[in-house]
């Protein structure tokens, strides 16, 4: 893992933690950026923390761009000690697997697609050496989910699988992004998995959707009365799957504001976690199921 | 007091100078396209720079007027007129109540800024009154203005019409169009002839163009350096591992065609970018259509560091004039 730093314009420093992904290379990325933000820079304006990397904007006319990043770089050692714990929460998210709306959408968008003869989770199955698309979406569920990212769109989480590397399931983006997808799709990239925020263009595989807003501008629902956007990076995520009459009865419940997400207060630990996975996701599953 | 929209215009939204602080959340700084003609539009008019008016893309909006109000167009080149009758512009006219606003058919450029005395006055979301509509926040209810929308104004305190900002001091786009670009982020991504021919091909604005990102053709195909693709990127050489975009920053997905991002940025993905265009030529790209023929420019952080300082030195000029 080497830092790699470079300028973005003359109004962003970018910091890559790494080439590749990891939750090493995400956890360091999380702390060097706390890190800056903790040290109150005259001139900084955002600071955006990514799966494996970070940016700091900065306004040029108060800190010069050279100034900078020799102050984000003096604050590397921070990152070589990260703090690899985190005081953070899981949430059962509702998906519908191979729903009518994404399938819509899929086939109108067939022609963009690398397989265009099957639907998105036909392709994605195959190609990550299962027998069945049931097997595949066992696979997505079954084991919790790191949100290593918020952005791209209002509120929309990268996640991360909390499994070993070899048992990660990766697919291709589409071959050309779409110019629609439906508002809380359940999206697959890469080695992410993504809940889309809003209705709009996307490129990811599209496995199901989810009835639980998770960005509400107006914040009507009262799990976002605080915020309208409801994910952090460090939220750790249970997929579960639920049948077309389950979404129907959490749309009414969450037309009628009585919704409430399954949340439970977990502390992650990645070397716990990457001495013991299975028996770590037990545990967090385990606080879900007592919530 | 208020202004009443008789016909929107192609896509006519409200805009200030954006909303910092949540785009590691996604939610981008939005505002004015071209930040100096809506600073210059609303200093004309006795604004605060910062207040919130109307950009308008091609086509102008149709608005009456319900209170005597001093207005200022800036920007592109989109003849105003009141109640028929021309009017110039970067120049403050009145408009009284009852008269309307309308506009002739675009003559250069692509974004007009109209400001009016008071600024607009929409409840702001998240400090900003810009309308992000794909956030569905600020504007009204989120979106772009529409037939029969009543926009509610400030309180003003008239100062005198007739002001005007002399031609040198207005900013726009040459033709072709030159953008500097400082090189950076995954640079390296791309082969020494790539980084070349980035530079020395001719490029044009793509009918992809909008508030989020621009969008060029015309260019060669970009060439990368070989490499086993790195885990969680994806399979083409294009990828990288999601990470943070900058404003400005240029991806080129798939080699082919690079996207500018600009206001309405998304604010991470999976394409790697080649630098970004300087904070000094943000506002120009706003101002080109589709098909105006564009070159990069290659420069480094001092000449960036310079742009800014003569684009600072321009606005205090417009400043100093209007005093």
């Amino acid at each position: 893992m080497k830092t790699r730093y470079s300028h973005g314009g003359d109004e962003h420093i970018y910091v890559e933690m790494d080439d590749e992904m990891s939750l090493d290379a995400f956890f360091k990325s999380l702390s060097m950026s706390n890190a800056v933000r903790d040290a109150k820079i005259k001139g900084v304006t955002e600071i955006c923390p990514a799966n494996a990397s970070f940016q700091v904007r900065f306004d040029p006319d108060i800190i010069a761009p050279d100034q900078m990043m020799k102050k984000v770089k003096e604050l590397e050692h921070k990152a070589e000690n990260a703090e690899k714990r985190l005081k953070t929460r899981i949430i059962e998210i509702p998906v519908y697997y191979q729903d009518p709306w994404t399938h819509e959408t899929l086939m109108r968008f067939r022609q963009r697609h690398q397989d265009p003869s099957g639907s998105d989770l036909d392709y994605a199955a195959r190609i990550n050496g299962f027998d069945s698309v049931e097997g595949f979406i066992e696979a997505h569920h079954s084991q919790p989910w790191f949100v290593s990212m918020v952005g791209f769109v209002a509120g929309l989480p990268f996640l991360y699988q909390l499994v070993e590397r070899g048992k990660q399931l990766q697919v291709p983006k589409y071959l050309r992004p779409r110019t629609d997808t439906p508002k809380q799709t359940v999206g697959y990239g890469g080695c992410f998995s993504c809940v889309y925020s809003v209705r709009g263009a996307g490129g990811y595989q599209m496995f199901g959707i989810t009835p639980m807003p998770i960005f509400d501008p107006e914040q009507k629902q009262s799990y976002l009365k605080n915020f309208m956007v409801f994910f952090k990076p460090g939220d750790i995520v249970k997929w579960k799957p639920i049948d077309r009459a389950e979404y129907d009865r959490i749309l009414a419940e969450v037309a009628a504001d009585t919704y409430t997400p399954r949340i439970a207060e977990v502390d992650f630990d990645l070397d716990a976690f990457n001495a013991d996975m299975s028996g770590t996701n037990a545990k967090l599953m385990e606080a879900l199921n007592v919530a | 007091m208020s202004l009443k929209i008789i016909q929107p215009g192609l896509s006519t939204s409200i805009q200030d100078l954006g909303r910092p602080g949540y785009f590691h959340l996604g939610i981008p700084i939005g505002g004015a396209m071209d930040r100096f003609a809506l600073r210059v539009a609303n200093m004309l008019v006795g604004n605060p720079e910062g207040a919130a008016g109307l950009e308008v893309v091609f086509m102008g909006p149709v608005i009456e007027f319900e209170r005597d109000s001093l207005v200022a167009i800036t920007g592109a080149d989109l003849p105003a007129k009141v109640d028929g009758n021309p009017r110039e512009g970067w120049t403050s006219f009145v408009v009284k109540a009852g008269q309307t606003l309308s506009f002739d058919f675009l003559k250069a450029d692509a974004r007009a800024y109209i400001a009016i005395s008071g600024g607009i006055d929409t409840p702001p979301a998240l400090g900003s009154r810009s309308t992000y509509p794909i956030g569905a926040l600020g504007g009204i209810e989120g979106r772009n203005i529409q037939a029969g929308d009543v926009i509610p104004l400030g309180d003003a305190e008239m100062v005198e019409a007739g002001m005007s900002v002399p031609a040198n001091l207005r900013r726009m786009p040459a033709n072709p169009a030159e953008l500097r670009v400082l090189p950076g982020l995954y640079w390296h991504r791309l082969t020494p002839k790539a980084q070349d021919g980035f530079f020395a091909d001719n490029w044009a604005v793509a009918l992809e163009a909008d508030r989020m990102g621009y969008r060029f053709k015309g260019g060669n195909p970009l060439e990368f350096v070989d490499r086993e693709q790195p885990f969680g990127a994806g399979a083409d050489p294009s990828n990288i591992v999601d990470g943070c975009y900058s404003y400005g920053s240029i991806q080129v997905p798939g080699g082919l065609e690079p996207i500018v991002l600009h206001r309405d940025a998304v604010s991470g993905g999976g394409y790697f970018t080649l630098g970004a265009i300087i904070s000094a030529d943000m506002d120009l790209i706003g101002q080109l259509q589709p098909h105006t023929p564009v070159k990069f420019r290659k420069v480094d952080m001092a000449q960036a560091a310079e742009a800014r300082a003569a684009r600072k030195k321009m606005l205090g000029s417009v400043r100093a004039h209007l005093g």
